[in-house]
């Protein structure tokens, strides 16, 4: 931890978005975390995409549970409203707030403990409401913030600081939000933040429920030889099956891309996600082949990167409820309560 | 671009911008810590080993350091280096015991210094210590040169000049004053020094030969007539005076005129503002006064009715700017006639040596100024260098004193019988900061503070009489506030590359976006891939080898770096360090202790 604060000074020609903020504007205070560690790195990330999407602070909402991973939305934004929430209950709080008000960017942040172990239950259910939000694993395989335990993403054989070595299947949040209907399902490094970026830049303008798997390195409990979720290791098996370029509705397709590789699939608001493929055959459309092809991975022992499933067609939940996308706190009192009446007759409906 | 070699002591030192840009590199960040500790004394001698006169650069140095300083990159206004230095000054103890002093036996090697102004005293002050025999001869009957005929009083008070010169003669040289040297041929056959030194300066006035020039007794050479002012031979002049030329004597001229009884005085300048050889400072301490700054006005002749000059007539020019921000000849477009009573002409000097005979071996240029080594200040004949204004045309105090250094280091290398060019090299000693986890042993935070403004004497206070200093110094808070607004560049940041995980912990922390990870390139193209513009090509990239992990570099661009230390205490492994950097610049006495060493180690 810092004593000092990051200073109050920038670059004088850091670039402006839109809303002529700069990246710094988007800041929070000082990590607490212990230096180098890989969440750190996603925060910047987070703080870089936002930016870019020029998004107005106050209209942003960051939410969280517990563990290392769990402080992060305190160091990004400062002027966008916060949550940090109950262990595991991250998205019981999201789905409430997003229910209220559908007009905030949801940003949760949460850990393989706080969403794998004892928040498996909320995990899954999210998913299957499809919640429109941004929801961001700093993955370590570990509990860090409790100092070290392995956490149900442990791979089978990794070894910790101390004791044997881990013996239990992991669960890979990646194939389980496949198979749970998940909507927007990439995975990241946080030691790779060109590809990072735009996966987290698509995930908060998808409509819908957008998990983001990023391998974030413990630098204190989890980066010794024989760990699978340290920096080295990451490196050396990291496979980037698609690479993901984000375009706004706004901007042109600038990057030359050969011809038949290309994928452009466009975003409810305009935008367009267009995919390069590494591997030809890989189709991120198709859930069935995207959960193949993870399997085979795994058993490759690779950890395979990028945007690896989009559905743009599958409804939110306010359109599955069929509830209203104003905000609740704009819709007049009387139409927002229409009185004793009408909830009687509501309910005689049901009789 | 290849890895920096941060060996190479030129390296760390050109990231202490002020140092680097001093003529004398002086230890600026060094001295400014000191001031914020308040060890006014160890801050003025630090000053003092580089500067020798801490006390009158404080006041008016020329001060190259301010415009290089890091803060005026990052904010408008530079750090008040000089002025703190006058800090230091005013603020010190007794440094008696701190002086050096001449051994009670010379060495018995005779040196002559042929003028008193700030070059020779510069050379006295190092080898007075080492035992040589100093003679300095002076024209005048008062020491200091220009600094005391020329800087006038209510910028440079008598009483400074005196005690730093003294300092200095004091130690024993042999100052022959009212000896103005007329044949150096003489000198050299006729008295036996091993040494001579010629620190002249460039005494002549230039002309500006127009129609009338010499019809009236009120057209004045500037740095003559500061020079009477100084001795007291002019004591008053006109009420309209015109000084023609905008440069740093014409504000010396135009302010002393204000204080001899002109109530109407315009400064004549040919060219636009941007394009005025006077520093910012000075135009302004001349603009506070309420002097009348004309531009674009070329004189055309002087104007004399019945022997009495009643004014001057100017050619109105216009001139066209190239992007490039050149200028062009510009074109007349009008003309007019400014009514004055005197003029003044400041537009710059010449050097003037007709008392050396052109047959003794000492070569001269075309432009008549001598032919001398610029690193070892001697001239074509052995045993003869110059320094100061004398060598190169006029400069300033700080690059006589930095000539007094280089040709002092020669004059001993030359009377030992060694080989000038032979000098001990600059060098870089590296000592880490970290006093603790989080802890630094310097003040590492940013201050947001704005450069303190200097108090002055009140307006009409100031013209009472020729010799009240204007400038009050800062108070104790002043100081206080504007030691904390230097980024200390001194503490640099190192970095070791084999230790480097690739977290970029240090690269989401800068504040200033001046670290990047990426692929190897040629210097312009790492350029374009930097966190943040990386435009100013004057500030160095500092590029590691191969990174461990992806074999792409770490890559620093100095450019802005705020020396916050935020880098090195987020990066988990120590691979960013911050270490201070002493650069070691050799004088004379190091030349003559490495001798020393030298022979005792094959005795
Ligand atoms: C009006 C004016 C204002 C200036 N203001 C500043 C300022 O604010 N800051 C700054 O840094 N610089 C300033 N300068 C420049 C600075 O004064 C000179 O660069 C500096 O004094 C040069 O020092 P020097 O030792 O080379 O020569 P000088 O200071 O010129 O000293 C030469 C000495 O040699 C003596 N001498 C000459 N010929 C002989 C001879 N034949 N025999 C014996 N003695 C001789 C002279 O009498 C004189 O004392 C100013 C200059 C002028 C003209
Ligand atoms: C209800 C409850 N149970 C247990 C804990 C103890 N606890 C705090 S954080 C944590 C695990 C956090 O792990 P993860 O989500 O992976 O976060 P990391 O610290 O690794 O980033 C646990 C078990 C708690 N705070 N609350
Ligand atoms: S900030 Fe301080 S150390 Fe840096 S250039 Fe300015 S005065 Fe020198
Ligand atoms: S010291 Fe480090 S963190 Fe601070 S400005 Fe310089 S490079 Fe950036
Ligand atoms: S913080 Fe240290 S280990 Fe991490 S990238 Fe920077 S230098 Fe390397
Ligand atoms: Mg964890």
């Amino acid at each position: 931890m810092s004593y000092i604060a990051k200073p109050n000074v920038s670059h004088p020609k850091a670039p402006k978005n839109e809303l002529g903020l700069t990246e710094r504007d988007y800041e929070g205070v000082v990590s607490t975390l212990c230096a180098g560690c890989g969440h750190d790195s996603v925060t910047a990330a987070i703080i870089q995409a936002v930016f870019e999407l020029g998004i107005e602070p106050y209209k942003m909402c960051k939410i969280s549970g517990i563990g290392c991973s769990s402080k992060t939305p305190a160091y990004f934004a400062s002027q966008s409203h916060g949550f940090n929430s109950v262990h595991g209950r991250m998205p019981s709080v999201t789905t409430g707030a997003n229910a209220a008000n559908s007009a905030l960017t949801y940003i949760g942040v949460s850990g393989d403990g706080d969403s794998l172990s004892i928040g498996m239950g909320q995990f899954a259910h999210v998913i299957r409401r499809n919640l429109d939000m941004c929801y961001v694993i700093e993955n370590n395989g570990v509990y860090g913030l409790t100092k070290g335990q392995y956490s149900a993403t442990a791979d089978v054989g990794t070894v910790g600081k101390k004791g044997p070595a881990n013996k239990q299947m992991p669960i890979d949040p990646v194939s389980t939000a496949i198979g749970l209907g998940a909507t927007y399902i990439a995975r990241g490094f946080s030691g790779a933040k060109e590809q990072l970026v735009p996966l987290i830049k698509g995930a908060i303008m998808h409509k819908g429920f957008a998990l983001l798997d990023v391998i974030s390195p413990c630098v204190t409990f989890n980066d010794h030889e024989g760990s699978t979720k340290s920096y080295a290791h990451t490196r050396e098996h990291y496979h980037r099956v698609i690479k993901t370029d984000f375009v706004r509705p706004s901007e042109e397709i600038v990057a030359a891309y050969e011809a038949g590789d290309t994928m452009p699939i466009k975003l409810h608001d305009g935008s367009k996600i267009v995919f390069r493929r590494v591997d030809k055959d890989y189709d991120p459309t198709s859930r069935a082949a995207a959960f193949s092809y993870l399997r085979d991975s795994v058993n490759a022992g690779e950890i395979i990167t990028g945007l690896l499933y989009i559905d743009e067609e599958t409804g939110d939940m306010h359109d599955l409820s069929g509830s209203v996308s104003e905000p609740l706190s704009k819709i007049p009192y009387e139409e927002l309560n229409p009185g004793a009446d009408q909830l009687a007759s509501l309910m005689d409906q049901y009789r | 671009m290849k890895s920096t070699d941060t060996s190479n002591p030129d390296y760390f030192h050109k990231v202490v911008d002020c140092q680097w840009a001093c003529p004398a590199h002086t230890d600026v960040p060094g001295y400014i810590r000191l001031i914020a500790q308040g060890q006014f004394t160890d801050a003025y001698m630090l000053n003092r080993h580089s500067n020798i006169f801490p006390g009158i650069l404080g006041r008016v140095c020329d001060r190259p350091c301010e415009p290089a300083c890091r803060r005026g990159r990052i904010e408008d206004k530079p750090v008040a280096i000089c002025r703190l230095k006058r800090v230091a000054a005013d603020h010190r103890e007794d440094i008696t015991d701190r002086l050096p002093r001449a051994p009670a036996k010379t060495n018995g090697k005779k040196v002559a210094l042929i003028g008193a102004g700030c070059a020779s005293l510069a050379v006295a002050n190092d080898l007075l210590p080492l035992g040589y025999e100093i003679t300095i001869f002076e024209a005048h009957d008062t020491t200091g040169g220009l600094m005391r005929t020329n800087i006038p009083q209510f910028r440079l008070p008598p009483k400074v000049l005196d005690e730093e010169i003294n300092n200095i003669v004091d130690m024993g040289a042999d100052l022959k004053i009212n000896h103005r040297i007329e044949s150096m041929k003489e000198l050299l056959d006729n008295d036996n020094y091993d040494a001579v030194f010629v620190g002249t300066g460039a005494p002549r006035g230039k002309e500006l030969k127009l129609p009338g020039r010499y019809d009236s007794e009120n057209i004045y050479i500037g740095i003559d007539w500061l020079e009477c002012v100084a001795f007291e031979h002019i004591k008053k002049i006109g009420k309209k005076v015109l000084i023609i030329g905008v440069g740093n004597t014409a504000m010396d001229c135009c302010r002393s005129s204000l204080r001899l009884g002109a109530t109407d005085v315009k400064v004549m300048a040919r060219k636009p503002r941007a394009f005025f050889k006077a520093s910012a400072w000075e135009l302004e301490d001349a603009e506070e006064e309420n002097v009348e700054i004309m531009v674009n006005h070329s004189p055309k002749e002087f104007v004399v009715e019945n022997g009495k000059l009643t004014g001057m007539v100017f050619e109105q020019m216009e001139y066209t700017i190239d992007e490039k921000g050149r200028i062009d000849r510009g074109k007349v477009v009008g003309e007019v006639t400014i009514p004055c009573d005197d003029v003044i002409l400041a537009i710059g000097q010449d050097n003037a040596f007709p008392w050396i005979e052109r047959d003794i071996g000492i070569e001269f240029d075309e432009w008549e100024c001598p032919v001398v080594n610029e690193t070892t200040m001697m001239c074509s004949r052995d045993g003869v260098f110059f320094g100061g204004d004398s060598a190169f045309g006029p400069k300033n105090i700080i690059w006589a004193v930095a000539h007094g250094h280089e040709a002092a280091i020669s004059i001993d290398k030359y009377c030992s019988g060694e080989d000038l060019q032979e000098r001990l090299p600059r060098g870089v000693n590296l000592v880490s900061q970290k006093m603790g986890l989080h802890e630094w042993s310097f003040s590492n935070s940013y201050d947001a503070a704005s450069r303190r403004l200097m108090p002055h004497v009140d307006l009409k206070e100031r013209f009472k009489k020729i010799d009240i200093e204007v400038e009050l110094g800062f108070t104790a808070e002043q100081a206080a506030a504007e030691v904390e607004r230097c980024l200390n560049c001194d503490i640099q940041t190192v970095f070791t590359t084999k230790l480097c995980i690739e977290c970029d912990a240090c690269i989401d922390i800068c504040p200033v976006d001046c670290l990047t990870m990426t692929e190897a390139g040629d210097e312009a193209d790492l350029r374009s891939r930097l966190t943040a513009p990386a435009e100013n090509t004057e500030q160095m990239l500092y590029v590691s080898d191969a990174l461990p992990q992806t074999g792409r570099v770490m890559v620093k661009d100095e450019d802005l770096c705020v020396h916050c230390s935020l880098c090195a205490e987020r990066c988990p492994t120590g691979a960013w360090d911050m270490r201070k950097s002493a650069i070691f610049i050799p004088q004379a006495e190091d030349e003559v202790a490495s001798r020393e060493s030298r022979s005792a180690a094959s005795a």
